[in-house]
């Protein structure tokens, strides 16, 4: 389900002299021209591949702009459920945080603690989520407490490998020197190894970050209860062929991924970008 | 101040371990002074994100010095080793020498009595290492510390040390040992004195045994 976990991202160029006006221009011009395309290809199927009664599987984008974002009804329920599944991504990432910040870091206190948890969390990762939507469903109701279930489920496993991976790739050295001077466990855990391991933690919580909304996406199918989620919508919209409503909520869950992404890549920038060279922005 | 010379993967690394308990003896007893051991690794293992004045400030706060103390600490090992003016810089931002400063600073705030030092300088160019340890002679001057340095260099080995044991490969024993008479305090130009080539070279001929 996952991509192995990316501990380190690629280091960005980082000279000046790479980055002068002209390339800057293409790194903005170059996406832009593939969103062009993109257009004009969607608006050939509309309006030249698809009979106007077909229409509705792939709307032209100016109707998408008009009917699914901005009118403004349509655009307050969306929002509304964008926000419900927000709630829902926050609340299960924070949880799997907790939970497999907690995990990885009483694996390293003992092996026999690692040996005995790290197989499981592997298995739980194996699990087909949706095989145990029912169950989740008998145990958690169908409402907001089996949604953030299904984002803890699918989100621990990065958090709990990335934090161990970076709470193990401590210098031998750097050991040495806090055995020499008498560190105690919680000194080590503090000062060496939860510092040190910060990138790659950090890493692990962008990758939890977008499978987290991934999965408060599933969740809202199948927790229909409370308020409709923008998985929810997305499926009724679906279902009553407003493919205007529906292709503005997928683009704006889109929307939302990409701000988390991006969010948590300035988070990085700003807690470590000070000395590590994955967080670094251009100098 | 004892230098250790020997090839390497002779043993000297692990003395320096048995040295300071970081690792326990298969068979056979260690007697140490007690006292606090300053310890200078072959890297500068410095923490990259704290800055010079936090990292030089470790030891210390590992050892539940309060915070004032420690900080003065501090900023005397910085005036000492030469650091001033770059307390807020992390380590990333500096030389391999500067680094090596930093790193003697750290040890210092504990104000050892005997130091331990693992080829501090092995990874420098000559240049610098020359002026550490010219550095490090007047650290030596000052602090009256007792220094065991371990290196693979004879003419750093000479110019530090007022003995210098010679170590033979596998298995790793001690087979000679060599009084260097040069009174401290030691100037460069002592490294292109006739007598200190003759001792550098003595050196080097047992050195030259032991591997054979």
């Amino acid at each position: 389900m996952t991509a192995l976990p990316q501990a380190w991202e690629r280091p960005r160029a980082t000279s000046k002299s790479t980055h002068n006006n002209s390339q800057r221009l293409a790194q903005i011009a170059a996406p832009l021209v593939v969103f062009l395309v993109v257009m004009g290809v969607w608006l050939l199927i509309s309006y030249v591949a698809l009979e106007p009664r077909r229409r509705f599987l792939m709307p032209p984008p100016q109707d998408v702009l008009v009917t699914g974002l901005l009118n403004p009804t349509n655009l307050a329920t969306i929002l509304a459920g964008l926000w419900s599944t927000t709630q829902v991504a926050l609340a299960g990432l924070a949880l799997a945080i907790a939970i497999g910040s907690l995990i990885a870091i009483a694996m390293i206190q003992a092996r026999w603690i690692e040996w005995s948890i790290y197989p499981w969390a592997v298995v739980l990762q194996t699990i087909p989520i949706l095989a145990i939507v029912p169950l989740i469903g008998f145990w958690f109701q169908f409402g907001f407490n089996s949604r953030v279930l299904v984002c803890v489920l699918i989100a621990l496993f990065p958090i709990i490998t990335n934090t161990l991976f970076g709470l193990k790739s401590t210098d031998q050295t750097h050991h040495d020197l806090f055995t020499l001077q008498g560190a105690s466990r919680w000194q080590r855990l503090s000062k060496l190894q939860l510092p040190g391991a910060l990138p790659a933690i950090l890493s692990g919580w962008r990758i939890a970050a977008g499978l987290s909304v991934i999965g408060a996406i599933v969740g809202d199918f199948f927790f229909r209860q409370g308020e409709p989620g923008i998985g929810r919508l997305i499926d009724d919209y679906r279902a009553r062929l407003q493919s205007e409503q529906l292709f503005a909520s997928v683009a704006l869950s889109s929307l939302l991924g990409l701000v988390v992404f991006w969010g948590f890549g300035l988070l990085g920038q700003l807690l470590v970008g000070s000395w590590h060279e994955s967080h670094r922005s251009t100098e | 101040m004892v230098a250790i010379v020997g090839p390497s993967g002779c043993g000297k690394s692990t003395l320096l371990r048995l040295a300071s308990r970081l690792t326990s003896p298969t068979a056979g007893e260690i007697s140490s002074a007690e006292g606090y051991l300053g310890y200078v690794f072959q890297d500068a293992t410095l923490l990259p994100w704290r800055t010079v004045q936090t990292n030089v400030e470790l030891l210390a706060e590992l050892a539940g010095v309060p915070k004032a103390e420690r900080s003065r600490r501090a900023t005397e090992a910085i005036a000492l080793t030469g650091l001033k003016g770059f307390e807020r810089h992390r380590p990333r931002a500096l030389s391999g020498g500067m680094r090596m400063r930093v790193s003697l600073a750290r040890a210092l705030t504990m104000r050892p009595r005997i130091f331990l030092f693992d080829e501090p300088f092995g990874s420098l160019d000559e240049i610098t290492r020359e002026r550490l340890n010219g550095e490090l002679l007047g650290l030596f001057e000052r602090e009256r510390f007792a220094g065991l340095f371990v290196t693979h260099s004879v003419s750093e080995a000479a110019f530090l040390a007022s003995r210098v044991l010679v170590m033979s490969a596998r298995p790793g024993r001690i087979v000679a040992e060599i009084q260097v008479p040069f009174a401290y305090p030691r100037q460069a130009e002592l490294r292109f004195d006739p007598e200190f080539a003759t001792i550098a070279g003595v050196i080097s001929a047992r050195l030259r045994e032991g591997i054979r």
